[in-house]
C-alpha cells in the first residue's frame, strides 16, 4: 500500500449518503470501472467525469451514511480517489472502506481549512496531513485493522490467511 | 463494573468475561445474513479460491431486494445465490417469494435474544427488537464471516433512551423515531448502542419495537435494543426452533451509559421526514396540504401486519383520492397471508390499493419509480435523493396512519382526525 498519498482535494459537506455516492440501481456491479461512471451522478451528470481530476476527498461529518453498500467505497476508488478524509464517517462506510482497500482518515480540523483544488499530502506512516504550511495529525487505525488496509483490503488479506 | 447489553453480547461472542467500550474484540456471530447481495459474497469466495464454510448453519440467505428478477442480470445473480445455497446445504434459504429478509428471519425463529447477527443490510439493527445485537456489514466481510466465522468489532458506548407516557391517538412509533432522528441528527448516535427503556416499553408491541430499532439506524447506531420481556417471549415461543436458545441479555444495574435521554410519548405528534434526508423532520401541521402523487405502504420499517391493519382501519369503507396511487407491499408472505385471512387485504384492495409481492419493492427502487417533479409519501426508512427514481422527485416519510389519511385526501393529512374519541 502507498503510504504517501498526494493530490488535489474535492470538498464535500456533511451527511454525504450512500445513495448519493452510488444509487441502488448500480449495485448490480461490483467493479470499480462500472461503478465510478455513476458515482455522485445524482449531484449532476458531470460529477463522475469531473471528480476524476481530484485524488483526495475531504468531507464533513458522517460521510457515507445510510446503506451498508460496499460499492460506495469501490465507486470512489474507481474515480481514482486515493483517500477520503472526513470530520467523521458512518460506521458502515468506515468499515467497508478498510475492507475495500481505500484509506480513510478522521481529521475534524482539516475540513474548514481546505478549499477545492488545494494540494494535500498525507503520510500514513507518520499519521500526518500536510496542507499549505500547516500539518494535522490523525489517529492511526488499530493494528488489528491496519493490516487489512495495508494488504489492499479484506479479500487479499483473507487469501493470505487461508493459504497460511 | 457493570456492562450494557452490547458489552455483554460482544464479550460472550468473543469468549471474554468482560469488555469495555472502545475495546476491539474478535466476535463470532450466531447468524450471518445476506440478501439479494449474496451473489457478490459468492464472487469474493470464488476470487480467493476458498471452498470451506466455517459453519453452514450460521448462514441465512433471503432474496428480497429485486424480487422477482427484473433483468437477465438479476436472474443470473439469483441463480448464483440458489446454486450456492444448494451446494452448501444452506437450510435458512428463502427465495424471491418469502419477503423482506429481516421480517422473514424473525418470523422463522432465526433471531433469538442474546444473538449476534451481522448481514449485508444496515437495517439489521431491527433484530434488537427481539434483544439481539444486529449490525450491517459489506458483502466482502460477509464472505469473510462465512469462511472464518468471525469479525473484528469495536465495543460501542451506549445511550439510554427512557420512554414514559403513552402515545396520543393517531401517534405511533414511527413518529417517535422521526422525532428522535430530527432532534439528534443523522449522526446523533453514530457508532453507539441504544437501549430503549422506561415505563412505556412494556406497552409497545413487538411490531412497534421493530419499527423503532429499524429506524434507529437513521441516527447512525451500531445497534439498538429493547430488553426482552413477556411480549418477546410470546412472539418467540411458537417460532424459535429450539426454545433453549432463549437467553435474554439485560444490562447490569451498574452499567455505564454515555448519555441518557428522556421522551414523554404523550407529547409527541405525527411527524414527517422531508426531502432529502431522514433528519429533515417537521411536525405534520407544517406539511398538511402538500400534494402527493404516489403513496407507498411498505418496507422493513412499516409493512408488518399491524401496519397494514392500521392503514386498513382508516381506509375501511373509504377510497383513495382519484389523483393518487397507493402501492402496498406487504413485508412478507406470512403478513400477506394474515391480511388475506383477516379481511385487511380486501379492505385495502377495495380502497384502491395496488398490491405488489412481499419484498423490499419501491423502497429500494424496485417498482413504483418516480419521474421528475413527482412526490411520494412513504412508510419506508429513507428518503435520499434519487432513491425511488428521478433525482428531481421528492420522498416524504411518515407512519402508516399518516399515509392512509393522506391517501384519502390526496394531500399530506393529519391522521388524528381518524382517531377522535366520539
Amino acid at each position: 500500500m502507498q503510504t504517501i498519498i498526494q493530490g488535489k482535494v474535492f470538498k464535500f459537506g456533511d451527511n454525504i449518503n450512500s445513495d448519493v455516492i452510488i444509487p441502488g440501481r448500480y449495485l448490480i456491479y461490483i467493479d470499480p470501472e462500472h461503478l465510478s461512471q455513476h458515482a455522485f451522478e445524482v449531484l449532476g451528470d458531470d460529477f463522475p467525469i469531473k471528480l476524476r481530476n481530484y485524488q483526495i476527498l475531504v468531507a464533513g461529518r458522517n460521510f457515507g451514511c445510510g446503506s451498508a453498500r460496499e460499492q460506495a467505497s469501490t465507486a470512489i476508488r474507481g474515480l481514482g480517489i486515493n483517500a477520503v478524509v472526513a470530520t467523521s464517517f458512518s460506521r458502515t462506510f468506515y468499515r467497508n472502506a478498510i475492507n475495500d482497500g481505500l484509506p480513510i482518515i478522521e481529521c475534524p480540523d482539516l475540513h474548514t481549512a481546505v478549499e477545492e483544488g488545494d494540494d494535500l499530502r498525507i503520510d500514513l506512516d507518520q499519521a500526518l496531513i500536510f496542507h499549505r504550511d500547516q500539518h494535522y495529525s490523525f489517529p492511526r487505525l488499530p493494528d488489528s485493522v491496519r493490516g487489512i488496509l495495508e494488504m489492499g483490503g479484506l479479500a487479499a488479506y483473507l487469501k493470505t490467511q487461508l493459504s497460511a | 463494573m457493570g456492562m450494557t447489553i452490547a458489552q455483554k453480547i460482544l464479550s460472550a461472542k468473543a469468549g471474554l468475561s468482560t469488555v469495555g467500550a472502545g475495546e476491539i474484540v474478535e466476535a463470532y456471530p450466531d447468524l450471518v445474513m445476506s440478501h439479494t447481495a449474496t451473489w457478490r459474497s459468492v464472487s469474493v469466495m470464488n476470487k480467493i479460491g476458498a471452498t470451506r464454510l466455517f459453519d453452514s448453519e450460521r448462514l441465512a440467505i433471503v432474496l428480497d431486494h429485486i424480487s422477482p428478477a427484473k433483468s437477465e442480470k438479476n436472474a443470473a445473480d439469483q441463480q448464483v445465490s440458489r446454486a450456492f445455497a444448494r451446494k452448501y446445504g444452506i437450510r435458512k434459504f428463502f427465495d424471491i417469494d418469502a419477503g423482506i429478509a429481516h421480517l422473514v428471519l424473525m418470523e422463522a425463529g432465526h433471531v433469538a435474544p442474546g444473538n449476534l447477527i451481522v448481514g449485508t443490510d444496515s437495517h439489521c439493527t431491527i433484530y434488537g427488537s427481539l434483544g439481539a445485537l444486529g449490525t450491517g456489514i459489506g458483502y466482502t466481510e460477509v464472505a469473510s464471516v462465512w469462511l472464518t466465522g468471525k469479525l473484528w468489532m469495536k465495543v460501542p458506548e451506549t445511550f439510554q433512551i427512557v420512554l414514559s407516557g403513552e402515545f396520543q391517538p393517531g401517534v405511533f412509533s414511527k413518529d417517535l423515531m422521526l422525532h428522535l432522528i430530527g432532534t439528534l441528527g443523522a449522526d446523533g448516535c453514530n457508532y453507539k448502542s441504544v437501549e430503549f427503556c422506561g415505563n412505556s416499553v412494556g406497552g409497545l408491541s413487538i411490531s412497534e419495537r421493530m419499527t423503532m430499532t429499524n429506524l434507529a439506524m437513521e441516527m447512525g447506531v451500531k445497534c439498538a435494543f429493547f430488553p426482552p420481556d413477556a411480549k418477546t417471549l410470546e412472539y418467540l415461543k411458537d417460532r424459535l426452533e429450539d426454545t433453549s436458545r432463549y437467553h435474554p441479555v439485560y444490562a447490569d444495574t451498574d452499567a455505564v451509559y454515555e448519555k441518557r435521554l428522556e421522551v414523554d410519548l404523550a407529547r409527541l405528534e405525527p411527524m414527517i421526514a422531508c426531502p432529502h434526508e431522514v433528519q429533515n423532520t417537521k411536525p405534520i401541521g407544517q406539511i398538511v396540504g402538500k400534494r402527493v402523487d404516489q403513496l407507498f405502504l411498505g418496507s422493513c420499517a412499516n409493512a408488518k401486519y399491524e401496519d397494514l391493519q392500521i392503514a386498513a382501519q382508516i381506509l375501511k369503507g373509504r377510497h383513495i383520492h382519484p389523483s393518487v396511487r397507493l402501492i402496498i407491499t406487504p413485508g412478507s408472505k406470512n403478513i400477506l397471508m394474515e391480511a388475506a385471512d383477516s379481511g385487511v387485504f380486501k379492505t385495502l384492495l377495495e380502497a384502491g390499493g395496488l398490491f405488489t409481492n412481499p419484498g423490499c419493492g419501491a423502497c429500494a427502487g424496485d417498482g413504483g419509480t418516480l419521474t421528475d417533479g413527482e412526490v411520494c409519501l412513504s412508510t419506508a426508512n429513507r428518503n435520499f435523493v434519487g432513491r425511488m427514481g428521478s433525482s428531481k422527485a421528492e420522498i416524504y416519510l411518515c407512519s402508516p396512519a399518516t399515509l392512509a389519511a393522506s391517501a384519502i385526501q390526496g394531500v399530506v393529512s393529519d391522521p388524528r382526525e381518524f382517531f377522535q374519541v366520539s
